[in-house]
C-alpha cells in the first residue's frame, strides 16, 4: 500500500515543483498581478487549478491501475470473457455527486469574484478620487482621453498608484479589446456599446497591454502601456499635459529640433497628428489620429512596439512598415531620397523635445514668440 | 477491389425515357458520382475529410513556423490571417465534423441492421453539397485571397468597408452552402435511426455511436439555422447594402456574436458527441465488457446536447454583458462538466474488470480519455468569467479547445478509423506501424498544445501574427513549433499506414476484434445490401450475444427470434445523377453570388429546381434481392465470405 502513497506524494511534489520551477511572471503575465482586480482573477484561477489536481490524479490513477490490473496477459488470456457487468447504480450516484460537489466548489468563489470585480460603475457613482479615462480603439492604436483633466494622449495611459481607474471603452472601427494582464482582465471595445473596465495599481511600474480581439492588419502590433506613478509624479505628468501648449513652444534652441518642426508641416504630419501648441494659436491635427502632444514624455514608439529612443523613433518615421507591417502611417520618402535619414532624425529630435520641461525651456518661454 | 462494390444492374422495369432512367454503373468514376450507397458515401466523406484535414494541418504548420521565434517575418500579417482563418474553418467545418458524419454514414445503418439510410439520394446530395462548399471555400486561395477574419468572423470586421476583398464572401457563401448539406444529412440520420432499426432493436438496444449520432443530428438541426441567418445578414449587408452590421448606421455588432455562438457552442458538441460515440464502441470491444452505465451515458449525452444551447455567452464573457449574465452562463457552463465527468467515469468503469487489449485503436481511446479530461478541466476553468477575463482570446483558450477538439474529437476519430478500417476494407492495418505512429502523434500533440497554456497565461493573445520578445513567450512558442514538426512526421506515418493497409493489409475476416455490435456480423467489406438476412435483435450488443449468449444470459439463453422478416426479399435503392447535379449547380450559384452576377445565380437555381423535379420523377430503379439461400445462388458476395 505504501508505494501508492509514495507515488501520490511524489506526484504532489512534482506539481509543486512544476509551479515553482517555472517563472510565469512578466510585464504582460496574468500570473503576476499588480492590483486587486488581477489578484482576484488569479486567485479564483489558482483555486480551480489546485482543485484540478485531485481530479486528474483520480482519473489518471484509476485509468493506469485498471489498464495494468485488467490487461490481457497473453493471447490465451485475451480470449477469456470477463463478467459482463452492465452498470452499478451506487457507483453512478457516487460519480454524479463527485462532479456536483466539485462544480459547487468552483461556482461559489466564481460568483463572489464576478460580483466583486465585474460590476459596472455608473457615471453618477464616480467619485472625485477616481481617475477617469476614455479609451478608444483604432486600427491599430489606442486613444486615451482624460476628460476631467482635459487632454488627450495615445498608447500610454499614466495612472496614479492606489486610486481607482475607470476606463470607458469605445471603438472607432472594428472590435478591439483593452487588456493589461497585470492589472485587470480584458474587456472588449465595441462600436455603439458603452463598455467599461476598472482597476487600480498597487505599485508604481510599467504594465504592458495589448489588443486581444482580431482587428486585421497590424493587430499583433497594437500594444499599449499603463504606467503607474506615485501621486506626485502623476500630478507632474498631468501638469505637463495641461501646460502642453506652453512647453512645446520652445524648440528653436536646437536647429535640428527647429528643422523637425518645419518638416512636421512640410511633410504633412500635422495634418493628422495633433501637437498641442505646435504654433502659437494654431489648432492642427485630426482627433482620429494619435495625438503627439508631449511626445517626449512617451516611453514607446508605434503603439508600444519599441522603446522611445531617437534611433527607434527616426527608423519608425523613416519607414513605418518595417517596424509595424500593415499600419496606416504613410512612408514620407522614396527609397532613394538622399535626405530621408537626416529629415527623419530631425523629426525625431523635434518630437522627443515635446513636453520635456527643462529649466532652460521654462526660462526661454515667451521669447520664442517674436521669432515667428 | 470490392470496397463499396455495387450490385448488378437492376432487374425491375425502367421507364423508356433515358433522362429519367436510373444509372447503373457498378464501377468507375460514374459509379461513384451516381452512388447512393451509404457505405460508398461514407468512404467519400472520410477520404474528403482527411484531405481537408491534411490541408488544415499544412496551414497549422505554417502558423507554427511563423510563431517559432518572435518578430518572425516568414508570413505577412495578411497571409497569416488567411492561414489561421482557413485552419479554423477547415478543421471545424470541412475536416472533423465530416469525419463524424462519414463514420455515421457508414456505420449507423450497419449498427442498426438497416440496408441504407432512409433517404439514400438525399444522403448523396448532402455529401456533394459538402464537397462543393469545401471546394468553393478553397478556391478563394487562388481568387484574390482566402477569408482572413477568423473562423468566428466577428462583425463589423466583415462589413464591406472594413473588408472589401472577396475572402469574407467566400466564407459566408461557402458555409451557407455546406450548411445545407449538413442539415439534410442530419435529418436523414434522424429518420433512419427512428424508423429503420432492425426488428427487436429498441431504442435502449441501439449502439452508443448511433445514439450519439442521433443526438448530434438534433443538435445540427437546431444549431445551423441561427448561423444561416447570421451568414445571410452579412451577405445582405455586402450584396444589397443592408445595415445589419454597420455601426455607423447604429447597428450593434454584438448581435453577430450571439447568433454565431448559439450555433457555435452546439457545434462543439456536434463534433465531440460522435467522438464520445466512437469511444463508447472502442473501449467495450477492447475491454470485452459491455459499456458501463449505458442508459446513464445516453442521458448524459442528451443533457449535454440540451445544455449546449444554454451556454453560448461563455464565449462572450469579455463583451461586457454584465455580472448577472456572466453568472448565469458561468453556472450553466459548469453544469455541463457534470454529465461529461459521468461519461469519463463510466468509460473507466467499462475498463475496470475487463480484459484489456492494447491495440492501436484502444491506445488512441486511452489517449483520448486523458487528453479530453485535461481539456475538460481547463474548460471548467474557462467557465469562470473572472479567469476568462484574462484567458479569453489567448493561447490558453487555444490550448483548451485543441485539447478537446484535437485531443478529444480527432484522437477519437483516429481510434475509430483503426477500429473500423478492417470492416471498411476487409484488411488489417499494421499494428506495429500504428503503435509507432501513436507514440509519435500523442506526445507531440501534448508538446504542441500543453505549453500554449503557459503562453496564454503569460499574455500571448491568439490570432496575432507575431509576438514581442522579452516577456517570456519565446520558449513556449518554440516548444509548440517543435511539437508541430514532430506531429507532421506522425501524420505522414499515419497516412502511410493507411495506404499500406489498403495495398497489402492482411485479410481481416468479419470480426477481427471479437466485437459487440451488428456491423461486425456481416462480411468485411459488407456487401452492397449490407446483410444477408435481416438481423433480428434481442439484446444490447447484438452481435456479442449471438456469439456468446451464455456470457450475458447465463443458463437462461432465450430463444433466438428467427422470424423471417425479410421473406419477401429486400429492395436496394437505385443510383441517381440528380443529387450530384443539384449539388454541383450550387457551385456556379456560389460564384454568381460572389461576383454579384445574378444571371448566373438565377440559371443555377433553375438547374437546382429542374434537377430536384427530375429527382422526384425519375424511375424507381434499384434492385430487388431475394434473401437467405436464394441470395447465395443469385449474387456474388464480398471477398470476406460468410463467417
Amino acid at each position: 500500500m505504501h508505494w501508492r502513497r509514495r507515488l501520490l506524494g511524489g506526484l504532489a511534489i512534482v506539481a509543486v515543483l512544476l509551479m515553482s520551477a517555472c517563472d510565469f511572471s512578466g510585464p504582460q503575465s496574468a500570473m503576476s498581478p499588480a492590483g486587486p482586480v488581477a489578484q482576484a482573477q488569479l486567485d479564483v484561477f489558482m483555486w480551480t487549478y489546485w482543485l484540478s489536481w485531485p481530479v486528474m490524479l483520480l482519473v489518471g490513477g484509476v485509468l493506469a491501475y485498471a489498464l495494468y490490473r485488467f490487461r490481457a496477459k497473453n493471447e490465451e488470456d485475451s480470449k477469456t470473457i470477463p463478467h459482463q457487468t452492465h452498470g452499478n447504480t451506487q457507483l453512478e450516484i457516487a460519480w454524479t455527486i463527485i462532479p456536483v460537489i466539485l462544480v459547487i466548489l468552483v461556482a461559489v468563489p466564481t460568483v463572489r469574484t464576478i460580483f466583486a470585480s465585474e460590476y459596472r460603475i455608473e457615471r453618477e457613482q464616480y467619485t472625485a478620487d477616481d481617475v477617469i479615462v476614455r479609451a478608444t480603439g483604432y486600427q491599430w492604436w489606442f486613444k486615451f482621453e482624460y476628460p476631467v483633466e482635459g487632454f488627450v494622449t495615445a498608447n500610454e495611459m499614466v495612472i496614479p498608484v492606489g486610486r481607482r481607474v475607470i476606463v470607458e471603452l469605445d471603438s472607432a472601427d472594428v472590435l478591439h479589446a483593452f487588456w493589461v494582464p497585470n492589472l485587470a482582465g480584458k474587456r472588449d471595445m465595441i462600436p455603439n456599446q458603452d463598455n467599461q473596465v476598472w482597476f487600480s495599481a498597487d505599485a508604481p511600474g510599467v504594465y504592458y497591454g495589448q489588443c486581444a480581439e482580431l482587428c486585421l492588419g497590424a493587430h499583433a502590433y497594437m500594444r499599449f502601456r499603463v504606467i503607474a506613478m506615485d501621486e506626485a509624479d502623476y500630478q507632474a505628468w498631468v501638469d505637463a499635459f495641461q501646460r502642453g501648449a506652453e512647453l512645446t513652444q520652445n524648440v528653436q534652441a536646437d536647429p535640428l529640433v527647429e528643422q523637425g518642426r518645419q518638416l512636421m508641416a512640410q511633410k504633412g504630419c500635422i495634418g493628422c497628428h495633433t501637437v498641442d501648441g505646435f504654433y502659437p494659436g494654431v489648432a492642427v491635427g485630426n482627433p482620429d489620429y494619435p495625438d503627439l502632444t508631449n511626445f517626449g514624455l512617451r516611453t514607446t514608439v508605434g503603439a508600444a512596439i519599441r522603446e522611445n529612443t531617437p534611433e527607434h523613433l527616426a527608423a519608425w518615421i523613416r519607414d513605418p512598415q518595417v517596424m509595424k507591417p500593415g499600419n496606416r502611417m504613410p512612408t514620407l520618402w522614396t527609397a532613394d531620397d538622399p535626405n530621408a535619414e537626416e529629415e527623419a532624425a530631425a523629426l525625431a529630435a523635434y518630437l522627443l523635445s515635446l513636453g520635456v520641461a527643462s529649466d532652460e525651456t521654462t526660462a526661454t518661454l515667451g521669447g520664442t514668440h517674436g521669432d515667428r | 477491389m470490392a470496397i463499396g462494390k455495387l450490385g448488378a444492374p437492376p432487374v425491375v422495369g425502367q421507364p423508356p425515357n433515358t433522362l429519367l432512367t436510373r444509372p447503373t454503373w457498378t464501377e468507375g468514376l460514374f459509379s461513384w458520382l451516381t452512388t447512393v450507397d451509404h457505405k460508398r458515401l461514407g468512404i467519400l466523406y472520410l477520404v474528403t475529410s482527411f484531405i481537408f484535414f491534411g490541408l488544415g494541418s499544412i496551414e497549422a504548420l505554417l502558423i507554427r513556423l511563423q510563431l517559432a521565434i518572435p518578430d518572425n517575418t516568414l508570413l505577412s500579417p495578411d497571409f497569416y490571417n488567411q492561414m489561421f482563418t482557413m485552419h479554423g474553418v477547415t478543421m471545424v467545418f470541412l475536416a472533423i465534423m465530416p469525419m463524424g458524419i462519414g463514420l455515421a454514414n457508414y456505420f449507423v445503418p450497419l449498427q442498426i441492421g438497416a440496408r441504407d439510410l432512409a433517404f439514400p439520394r438525399l444522403n448523396a446530395f448532402g455529401y456533394w453539397v459538402y464537397f462543393v462548399g469545401g471546394l468553393f471555400i478553397y478556391t478563394s486561395l487562388f481568387l484574390g485571397g482566402a477569408p482572413d477574419v477568423g473562423w468566428v468572423a466577428y462583425a463589423p470586421l466583415t462589413s464591406l468597408s472594413n473588408n472589401p476583398g472577396l475572402g469574407t464572401d467566400f466564407y459566408m457563401i461557402g458555409l451557407f452552402v455546406s450548411g445545407i448539406g449538413t442539415l439534410v444529412t442530419a435529418m436523414n440520420l434522424i429518420v433512419t435511426v427512428i424508423n429503420m432499426r432492425a426488428p427487436g432493436m429498441t431504442m435502449m438496444r441501439v449502439p452508443m455511436f448511433t445514439w450519439m449520432m442521433l443526438i448530434t443530428s438534433f443538435l445540427i438541426i437546431f444549431a445551423f439555422p441561427p448561423l444561416t441567418v447570421a451568414l445571410f445578414q452579412v451577405m445582405m449587408d455586402r450584396t444589397f447594402d443592408t445595415l445589419f452590421y454597420v455601426p455607423a448606421a447604429g447597428a450593434m455588432p454584438i448581435l453577430w456574436q450571439h447568433l454565431f455562438w448559439i450555433f457555435g457552442h452546439p457545434e462543439v458538441y456536434i463534433i465531440i458527441l460522435p467522438a464520445f460515440g466512437v469511444i463508447s464502441e472502442v473501449i467495450p470491444t477492447f475491454s470485452r465488457k459491455p459499456l458501463f452505465g449505458y442508459p446513464v451515458i445516453i442521458l448524459s449525452g442528451i443533457f449535454i446536447g440540451f445544455m449546449g444551447f444554454a451556454v453560448w455567452t461563455h464565449h462572450m464573457f469579455t463583451t461586457g454583458l454584465g455580472p448577472v449574465v456572466n453568472t448565469a452562463f458561468a453556472l450553466t457552463s459548469m453544469v455541463i462538466g457534470i454529465p461529461t465527468g459521468i461519461k469519463v467515469f463510466n468509460w473507466l468503469g467499462t475498463i475496470w474488470g475487463g480484459k484489456v487489449r492494447l491495440t492501436t485503436s484502444m491506445l488512441y481511446a486511452i489517449a483520448f480519455l486523458v487528453t479530453f479530461t485535461v481539456g475538460g478541466i481547463t474548460g471548467i476553468m474557462l467557465a469562470v468569467p473572472p479567469f476568462t477575463a484574462q484567458a479569453h482570446d489567448t493561447y490558453f483558450v487555444v490550448a483548451h479547445f485543441h485539447f478537446v477538439m484535437g485531443g478529444g474529437a480527432l484522437l477519437a476519430f483516429i481510434s475509430g478509423l483503426y477500429y473500423w478500417f478492417p470492416k471498411i476494407t476487409g484488411k488489417l492495418l499494421d499494428e506495429r506501424l500504428g503503435k509507432l505512429t501513436f507514440w509519435i502523434m500523442v506526445p507531440s500533440f501534448w508538446l504542441i498544445f500543453f505549453p500554449q497554456h503557459f503562453a496564454g497565461l503569460m499574455g500571448m493573445p491568439r490570432r496575432t501574427q507575431t509576438f514581442v520578445p522579452g516577456i517570456g513567450l519565446e520558449i513556449w512558442n518554440l516548444l509548440s513549433t517543435v511539437g508541430a514538426l514532430i506531429m507532421g512526421v506522425g501524420l505522414i506515418l499515419f497516412v502511410l499506414n493507411i495506404i499500406l493497409g489498403f495495398v497489402r493489409g492482411k485479410p481481416a475476416g468479419n470480426d477481427p476484434w471479437d466485437a459487440r455490435t451488428l456491423e461486425w456480423s456481416t462480411t468485411s467489406p459488407p456487401p452492397y445490401y449490407d446483410f444477408d438476412r435481416q438481423p433480428v435483435v434481442n439484446d444490447r450488443d447484438a452481435h456479442w450475444v449471438q456469439k456468446y449468449p451464455e456470457s450475458v444470459h447465463g443458463e437462461r439463453v432465450p430463444e433466438s427470434a428467427s422470424e423471417p422478416y425479410d421473406r419477401g426479399g429486400a429492395h436496394i435503392p437505385g443510383q441517381s445523377w440528380y443529387p450530384f447535379v443539384a449539388a454541383l449547380a450550387l457551385l456556379p450559384f456560389s460564384y454568381g453570388w460572389l461576383y454579384d452576377n445574378m444571371w448566373v445565380v438565377g440559371i443555377s437555381m433553375l438547374v437546382v429546381t429542374v434537377a430536384t423535379y427530375a429527382w422526384a420523377l425519375e424511375g424507381v430503379g434499384g434492385k430487388h434481392i431475394p434473401v437467405g439461400d436464394a441470395l447465395d445462388a443469385d449474387t456474388e458476395r464480398g471477398e470476406g465470405g460468410r463467417s
